[in-house]
């Protein structure tokens, strides 16, 4: 492994910010030293306000994750399966799908009020269709065969789904919840930021509004290394889950 | 059945209008309040009014601009930076743990560091769609140099080639499929940015339009700005992916 190869390039670059700040002086409403970004970040850790707002963004993340990908599922367990609900639906979907779930704040905000349902719903239909879509063409890409053994043992279709569907393309689901899981990360801070008083966006808004560079930088930090280790952690129980099958791509989004 | 002969597209027609259908049922019927969810008749007069007599023509113009500046802006810089990065095999290991760092974090969240570096004007906004939609290219730019086969390298090499007559003759032409499914990524998250920019900064656009239509509980202005960013969002991407095919008729030609 060469991994501190890759350490070096944030060094080199933050190294001159804190000698200019550390030579200026002085304060700044907008910047703030890295140094003193990592004070921060150890102090928010230190008394505990961190540790809630990661809570309440991490919970409503899950809830909101769990909500769209699994109607995704079901979805795209049945688009998958029959031709003529795919060719009814495609237009719909096409239709709905490029509406920026963020669009969607201010109605979920309207219906649910602040707190944890709006940011769950505007979650769950932004997951909702990555997975439904995903889903969809990871039952199609099926052995052919396995969908004939399914129809010569007369399984129902409870049976097919479970018994021959869902683990011949779980490589593929485990992808697309991967990719879902770092989108509803995008949501829920995007929500916290524009309207959900709650949770890490929300902390990092106050940050600004407060004037406290130091601790804006230090949220924003906290979250980016949530949204990596996300990815990071996924992206190797995936390897490890289906590392003999040999059909689970690099992960290196495109 | 006669509904599996018919082509897809009459049956795909037939499948959102059944759901219209449903939508205008539950409206009619009182399951849902008006203020969440305005009938269709309601949503389209919204639609035709603003369109016609409203701001709704000013605000689409303004929030698909900022989408397409941004956009361009980024997709330029993040190919340029790209190849950059892409030559150099280096270069490659050394930066690309600060880009995936960097493509891991939400981009709204650089708009609070945003907003207090610029503050709430036009420019703020544009710059965090250039800031978010650089990512996606960039990370794919890098991705197409990278993959690039090693007998063309070869063969460059041989050739004695410059570093530029390299990127423009080898590296770009192959990572093409690579930077246009990038671009594309990057434009959905220009348009998801534009829309968040506006509602935090107040600036013209859908984005705002849908903020005021909900705090003045106007559904049905809300429902209609909706459904012209999604049109927005759908039109880019079929746009893009036209684009994509035309300029890897090349590839599929020589492929074949």
């Amino acid at each position: 492994m060469k991994g501190w190869r890759g350490v070096i390039v944030p060094v080199v670059l933050l190294a001159p910010a804190e000698i200019v700040f550390r030579v200026r002086g002085g304060q700044s409403d907008s910047l703030a030293p890295p140094s003193r970004a990592i004070a921060a970040l150890l102090s928010i850790l230190w008394d505990g306000s961190l540790v809630v707002g990661s809570a309440q963004t991490l919970g409503t993340l899950l809830a909101g994750l769990a909500l769209g990908s699994l109607a995704g599922l079901a979805a795209g367990i049945a688009l998958g399966s029959s031709e003529l609900l795919r060719r009814m639906t495609f237009l719909t979907i096409e239709m709905l799908r490029p509406i920026p779930s963020v669009a969607l704040l201010p109605l979920s905000l309207l219906i649910f009020g602040f707190g944890y349902r709006m940011e769950i719903a505007v979650i769950a239909f932004a997951t909702f269709w990555p997975s439904l879509i995903l889903t969809q063409s990871a039952v199609l890409q099926i052995e052919p065969r396995l969908t004939e053994v399914a129809r010569l043992l007369r399984l129902s279709r409870w049976q097919t789904a479970a018994k021959i569907i869902l683990p011949a393309a779980a490589p593929r689901l485990t992808t697309a919840l991967r990719l879902a899981a770092g989108l509803a990360l995008v949501v829920a801070v995007t929500a916290e930021i524009v309207s959900n008083p709650q949770g890490l966006g929300h902390d990092l808004m106050i940050a600004q509004e407060t004037l406290r560079p130091e601790r804006m930088f230090a949220v924003l930090f906290w979250v980016g290394l949530i949204g990596w280790g996300n990815n990071a952690a996924l992206l190797r129980l995936e390897r490890w889950l289906f590392a003999h099958r040999g059909d689970v791509d690099t992960g290196i989004a495109t | 059945m006669i509904l599996r002969r018919l082509p897809t597209s009459v049956l795909g027609v037939l499948g959102l209008l059944a759901v219209i259908l449903l939508w205008h049922l539950v409206t009619a019927a009182g399951l849902v309040s008006k203020a969440f969810l305005p009938a269709p008749a309601a949503t389209v007069d919204a639609l035709v009014w603003g369109l016609g007599k409203g701001d709704l023509k000013g605000q689409l113009a303004a929030t698909t601009l900022r989408m397409l500046n941004g956009w361009l802006l980024a997709s330029i810089g993040a190919i340029a930076l790209g190849s950059l990065i892409g030559i150099s095999q280096t270069a490659r290991a050394y930066l690309r743990p600060s880009l995936a760092f960097a493509r891991s974090l939400p981009a709204s969240a650089v708009i609070p560091i945003a907003i207090s570096l610029v503050g709430l004007g036009p420019s703020m906004v544009l710059g965090v769609v250039v800031f978010g939609s650089v990512w996606p290219t960039l990370l794919a730019t890098v991705q197409g140099f990278a993959n690039v086969e090693p007998r063309l390298k070869d063969v460059a090499q041989v050739l004695r080639l410059s570093h530029l007559a390299y990127v423009g003759k080898i590296g770009l032409p192959n990572a093409v499929p690579d930077i246009l499914a990038g671009m594309r990524l990057s434009l959905t998250v220009a348009l998801i940015l534009a829309v968040i920019g506006e509602m935090l900064s107040g600036q013209e656009g859908l984005g705002s339009a849908i903020l005021l239509a909900a705090r003045a509980f106007r559904a049905a202005d809300l429902y209609a700005g909706l459904v012209l960013l999604g049109l927005v969002g759908l039109l880019s991407s079929y746009g893009l992916i036209w684009v994509e095919r035309r300029l890897t008729r090349w590839r599929q030609a020589a492929l074949r």
